[in-house]
């Protein structure tokens, strides 16, 4: 699979901002270098969470379109 | 004799407890049923006028009221505080004593958690409970002048809007101290908009340009330097704060995460529709206790205690339960000490917010005094 995680945030069935703030959630608790994937049922997250991943200063891994669902992978970069 | 038991004392277990009272008089009456409603506190405190007592515009002479005075006669009050859910065994045990239940209503709400920022608590105030609107009230009171920040520092919060409300109240405020000029106002929130939806943040976003107040969005704070009056986010930013007015982090009761029955946030797995607890046919959550996309706002707990309370009667008469929650929720919005707006809305209908207007603004400070009637299901 393209974009393999350390840690998967499930956040399927959660409405924005639920999955980006479940990544925010799960960011803080871990290293720098660890590669996360929120699984999101939620169009705007494949918008709003790159969008923050910019801002925070941390690497966009990819989007992926799954079978509805998307796959936002990160790696946290500082 | 069916036992139906109701934790909680706030919003979503008083209401409940009165329309269930209400359905079932005659079975109240020829004792096939019990209700009782387990309150940790004997008190009830209206949330909502919180946003009021830090400006001294009320009193917390208002917006508190003994629970027995709010309660159908019938109801059987215990003040005590829950410990534990006993879900096989269908049993609340409380610090003094047990309640065996045919039907639960778990309506525990939610609590600020500011021990999760470090440094918050000895660096920030915060209004959403009354010990820290007290201090908010004295501090707002003495303030001489420089930058206010008002940060939000987690989502789910109570009262979605309040943020919001403060911050157009802290401007009419200080206009009317004639101070306006001397004290900077600025909002944070957690997402890339001022609020969650996008039709409300549009009219807030112009609205504070209007008002000079300053936004920063994608802000989440991740400590407080009480010493030195700076807040670090997780962006890699530092703001420096002469008063900090915080919207704490939120966590659910103690009782449902330590009855192994709350979701890693500590919220209650809930079905959006039925208002069941999931995997659970006789267990109900109300109000902020439970896990669902909606405001954690008292509208909501109202609008959910009548679903419940209508199911669970049906069924205790042979009837088919058929009531459903569809997202329901309706909040003011107070843009001023003059003004407000409104919305309303459902899990299908986007909120549509009217032009602010005095009139609504009174039809909020009305519903302030109002509100007892709908504790008492009367409303």
């Amino acid at each position: 699979m393209q974009g393999e995680a350390d840690r998967v945030i499930d956040a399927r069935g959660s409405y924005c901002p639920g999955p980006l703030m479940e990544l925010i959630k799960a960011i803080k608790e871990e290293d720098v270098g660890t590669v996360l994937a929120v699984l999101s049922s939620d169009a705007s997250s494949a918008k709003d969470i790159p969008e923050w991943v910019k801002k925070a200063g941390h690497e966009l891994v990819g989007v992926f379109e799954e079978d509805g669902y998307w796959r936002i992978v990160i790696r946290k970069s500082r | 004799m069916k036992n139906i038991v109701v934790i909680g004392g706030g919003v979503g277990g008083t209401l409940t407890a009165n329309y269930l009272a209400s359905k079932l008089k005659p079975e109240l009456r020829e004792r096939k049923i019990k209700i009782t409603l387990i309150s940790a506190t004997d008190k009830q405190l209206y949330e909502p006028g919180l946003l009021y007592l830090i400006f001294n515009k009320m009193e917390e002479s208002e917006i508190i009221r003994e629970i027995k005075y709010l309660l159908d006669p019938d109801i059987n009050l215990v003040v005590d505080t829950a410990t534990r859910v006993d879900t096989s065994n269908q049993v609340v045990e409380t610090e003094k004593g047990s309640y065996p239940y045919d039907y639960l209503v778990i309506a525990t709400g939610s609590k600020v958690a500011p021990e999760e920022i470090p440094g918050l608590k000895e660096g920030g105030h915060w209004f959403y409970n009354l010990e820290g609107a007290r201090k908010l009230r004295d501090a707002l009171a003495k303030f001489k002048g420089g930058k206010i920040v008002v940060g939000v520092m987690g989502v789910p919060h109570k009262c979605p809007v309040a943020p919001i409300e403060v911050s157009f109240m802290l401007h009419d405020f200080f206009k009317h101290l004639q101070m306006r000029d001397q004290v900077e106002i600025l909002y944070t929130y957690p997402i890339n908009k001022v609020f969650l939806m996008d039709s409300v943040a549009e009219l807030v976003a112009d609205l504070f340009d209007q008002k000079g107040i300053e936004y920063k969005t994608f802000f989440n704070p991740i400590e407080v330097d009480a010493k030195n009056k700076k807040i670090m986010t997780l962006e890699g930013e530092e703001e420096q704060y002469d008063l900090l007015i915080a919207i704490p982090p939120h966590k659910g009761s103690d009782l449902v995460i330590n009855s192994g029955l709350a979701d890693k946030g500590g919220w209650v797995p809930t079905d959006r529709f039925t208002l069941k607890v999931e995997g659970y046919d006789n267990v109900y959550a109300v109000g902020d206790a439970t896990n669902l996309p909606v405001s954690k706002a008292g509208s909501v707990a109202h609008f959910e205690a009548e679903v419940i309370a209508e199911n669970i009667a049906a069924e205790i008469k042979g009837l088919p339960p058929t009531a459903r929650y569809y997202g329901k929720t309706m909040c003011f919005i107070e843009t001023g000490f003059d003004e407000a707006t409104y919305i309303w809305f459902d899990y299908e209908t986007p909120p549509k917010p009217v032009m602010p207007s005095r009139f609504i603004h009174w039809t909020k400070i009305a519903y302030n005094r109002l509100y007892w009637l709908t504790a008492r299901g009367i409303l």
